[in-house]
Formats: structure tokens, C-alpha cells, sequence
């Protein structure tokens, strides 16, 4: 079952945040245009939708007013389609342990990547890392808790927390292998890791993942507009 | 049989405050239990492990923490006097205007008074200002939830009450009523509004040095 109700996505490949709304318009079988941004030089598209922030991704949807901010896209395609594949739960209770947990991803855990990036200290590098790996043993509670002992966060199938930190896997990977250090291990994640595996082959996913080329584009992108500090 | 609601508290939390607003609004009875920060209480680390923070609400012996997660499932479980409005689309609105406010503006704030009123952080906070100013003025109504506050008018409770506060703790002054009309207008409004007024704290303003200690600590340069 496809739609075609109009819907354009403003983003670019190595954006995770772009990605949780591919996955979610994947899920739910909603077609979309994509329009690829050039992030070092913004188009009047962009500029025009999301003059607040100025970053991607921006929903655009038939003819109402644009929508910036991914984790507000993701709650109005649920609530726009609430029954073709829910992302939110409909307890109240498990909506706010899962909103919960996308706070503490976006504040507190993926901030501490683009800490990591621009900290040029090696101790200090050590102990961003530490943080890292503390922040990944809470994200295996939350699984085991959120799951309540299936496949996924969101259960039987993909859900909202499988979305939320689904989109981080491909820079979990690449700053594992640059920094030599795993986040996300089969002794300290156990569940994490074998959950790491289903969402990467999994059909709403699987071809949304940027490549590791990608990626490197971007982090060289990051290195020159926002390089590291200096020591 | 009724629903057994606790909330932990501190003194003086704008945080706090946008939870219990909300609940007041939609006339909920709740028991207050106030925590000493410096010396938590085992239920605070017990439903709070994460963040071991204030506020959380306790609901029939389960635990919510997060003030806007907080707000949104008050919202999502009694249905009195909407928080967030119906339709998905307004509700997106209401939701990005919140984040905003939450984790862009009140952020760059707070770093006014952590680098001790630097002239870059002065600027960038008066350039979020300007942004909620000017969608004031283009919405043209009393509160950002229109006659009547709604949850970005909850999100922007810091600026409407603790910011003058912080101001004069501080003596650094920015956000005046010549470059912020409408905002200092909307804050007039807000902190009139009775169940907004049965919530807030007093005003009391801790001295100049420990508030930009604190600050500092905290917001200082990142």
C-alpha cells in the first residue's frame, strides 16, 4: 500500500536526523519526494522553510506550512496516520518512557560524539569515551525496559526508539572504527547488539543507511566549518 | 478510588512550575514532595535514575521525569482544558515552538549569565528573543497559545518570570521592554493568569556572586 498525499523531505544522506523520517515514511509505505541539500551551500528552499534553524530535515507537506525538527515530523506522520504501522505507543505511560528516552539520545548521549570530534586533548578524548560507553549500558536498560523482552523497542516490530537511535548506527560505526573503541559490544550491550543487526537489515532501513564514504564526506565537512578546538 | 499523583519538587524551579501549571489547569490534585538537592532522596534516585533530577511525577507508583514529557502526558491523560492543541498539524507547530524554547533559547540564556554577560553571548540571546518577538507580532494574540496559554506559553514560563529575576540577581540587562515589546507584554499577561500565579514561586533573588557561580558552572563557555 503506497500514498502519494504530496509530501516532499528536505535533506541529505549523512544526516541521521533526515534518516529517522526516511525510516518512518518507509514504515508507514509514504511515498516522498526527496530533495538533497547542499549543506555547505543552502538552497531558498530551505532557508524559506525552516528560517528558525536553517537545517534539515523539513517536511513539506501538500499545502500547509513546512515542518523543521525530526523527532516533530516523526509525532505528526504518527498522528497523521495513526493506523498504517503506529510509531508511539497509545499508552500514555510507555509515550512518555519512549519521549523520555529520545530526550536523553538527542541532549545528553549523540552530544557527546560531536564533544568527542572537536575535544583535541587525548585524556579528554578518554573520558568523552568513557561517557560514551556509560550512556550505551543505560541505552541497554532502556532497550530491555522499552522492549519488555522483544525484538525491538517498539516491540514485535520498529517503533519510535528503533527510529530515534536507529539513525545513529552508521555514525556509532564510524566513529567506533576511528576512535578503536566499541560502543556497542556483545559482552557489555548483549541486547543492543543483537538488536543492532535486526534494525540493519531491516526493509524500512536497510537502504537508508549512508555509506561509509558518506559519512567521511561529512565529517570532513564538519572538520573544516566546525573544526576541533585548538589545545 | 482516585489517581494517587505525587510531584517532586524544589523551590523556585521554573522546571517544577511548568508541571504544575498544567496540572492546576486542568484542576488535578497532587501531594508535593520537596527534595533537598544536595541531599536527594533515594525515591528521587529511584525514579529518576537517569537525569536524578527534579521534577518527576509520580502517577498511580509510576514514575515520569522531564518537565515537557511530564506536561505531554498530563495532556495525553485528562483531557480538561487542552494543552496541546487537537489537529496534527497545530500540535507540530505548538511542539517545535517548545523545543525551541527549550533546548535553543533558554540554553543560550542561561549562557548570558554563565560567561558573566559576554558581549557574543548577549547577541545570540537576544537574537532567540527576537525570533519569539517577531512571532508575537506576526500571530497578533495575548499568548502563543492564543487567548489562552497553551504549551509553548508553559515552555516560555523562564522568560516570563525568572529572566527579569536572573537580571536583577545579576545586573546584566538585556532583554528590555524597547527591544522586546511584545515578549514583555506576553509576560505581563502570563504571570496574571490565575493558575499561572497559584504556581509561581516568590520572587526571591539570591545574591549576585552565588548566582553567577552557579551560572558559571554550568553555562559558563562549553
Amino acid at each position: 500500500m503506497t500514498k502519494s498525499d504530496g509530501f516532499k523531505l528536505l535533506g541529505t544522506a549523512a544526516s541521521p536526523f533526515v534518516n529517522r523520517v526516511q525510516f518512518v515514511l518507509n514504515l508507514k509505505s509514504i511515498e516522498y519526494e526527496y530533495i538533497v541539500e547542499n549543506l555547505a551551500c543552502k538552497s531558498e528552499l530551505l532557508l524559506t522553510s525552516n528560517p528558525v534553524y536553517q537545517k534539515v530535515p523539513v517536511l513539506i507537506h501538500a499545502n500547509k506550512p513546512p515542518i523543521p525538527e525530526s523527532l516533530v515530523i516523526i509525532e505528526y506522520l504518527d498522528e497523521m496516520y495513526p493506523d498504517v504501522h503506529p510509531i508511539l505507543p497509545s499508552n500514555p505511560l510507555d509515550r512518555a518512557e519512549n519521549r523520555f528516552w529520545a530526550s536523553y539520545i538527542d541532549n545528553k548521549f549523540f552530544p557527546l560524539f560531536e564533544e568527542l570530534r572537536k575535544t583535541p586533548d587525548k585524556e579528554e578524548k578518554e573520558a568523552i569515551k568513557k561517557q560514551i560507553i556509560e550512556g550505551s549500558q543505560l541505552l541497554e536498560e532502556a532497550f530491555v525496559k522499552v522492549s519488555k523482552g522483544k525484538d525491538y523497542f517498539g516491540g514485535d516490530d520498529a517503533g519510535y526508539l528503533d527510529v530515534v537511535l536507529g539513525c545513529f548506527l552508521a555514525w556509532v560505526k564510524f566513529v567506533e572504527k576511528r576512535n578503536e573503541f566499541n560502543i556497542i559490544d556483545e559482552v557489555r550491550t548483549p541486547k543492543l547488539k543483537k538488536w543492532v543487526n535486526r534494525i540493519w537489515s531491516h526493509e524500512a532501513f536497510k537502504d537508508v543507511f549512508p555509506g561509509s564514504e558518506t559519512l567521511m564526506n561529512l565529517f570532513m565537512m564538519l572538520q573544516t566549518h566546525k573544526p576541533p578546538r585548538k589545545i | 478510588m482516585g489517581d494517587e499523583l505525587k510531584l517532586y519538587t524544589v523551590r523556585g524551579s521554573p522546571f517544577v512550575c511548568r508541571v504544575e501549571i498544567a496540572l492546576k489547569l486542568k484542576r488535578i490534585n497532587y501531594q508535593i514532595i520537596q527534595e533537598d538537592l544536595k541531599n536527594k532522596s533515594s525515591d528521587l534516585l529511584n525514579f529518576n535514575p537517569v537525569h536524578k533530577q527534579v521534577p518527576v511525577l509520580l502517577h498511580n507508583g509510576k514514575s515520569i521525569s522531564e518537565s515537557l514529557v511530564i506536561v505531554e502526558y498530563i495532556d495525553d491523560v485528562w483531557n480538561a482544558f487542552p494543552i496541546l492543541p487537537h489537529h496534527p498539524y497545530q500540535k507540530s507547530v505548538a511542539r517545535f515552538w517548545a523545543k525551541f524554547i527549550d533546548s535553543t533559547c533558554i540554553p543560550a540564556l542561561f549562557k548570558v549569565f554563565g560567561t558573566n554577560g559576554a558581549e557574543q553571548a548577549i547577541a545570540e540571546a537576544c537574537e532567540k528573543l527576537q525570533i519569539l518577538e517577531n512571532e508575537l507580532n506576526v500571530k497578533g494574540n495575548k499568548f502563543f497559545g492564543g487567548d489562552n496559554i497553551n504549551f509553548i506559553d508553559i515552555a516560555a514560563n523562564v522568560i516570563a518570570y525568572w529572566l527579569g529575576m536572573l537580571e536583577e540577581g545579576t545586573e546584566i540587562r538585556f532583554f528590555t521592554k524597547e527591544k522586546f515589546p511584545k515578549l514583555h507584554e506576553w509576560a505581563d499577561n502570563f504571570v496574571k493568569v490565575e493558575t499561572v500565579k497559584e504556581v509561581l514561586p516568590p520572587r526571591i533573588i539570591p545574591p549576585k556572586a552565588q548566582l553567577l557561580a552557579v551560572f558559571k558552572q554550568r553555562f559558563g563557555n562549553s
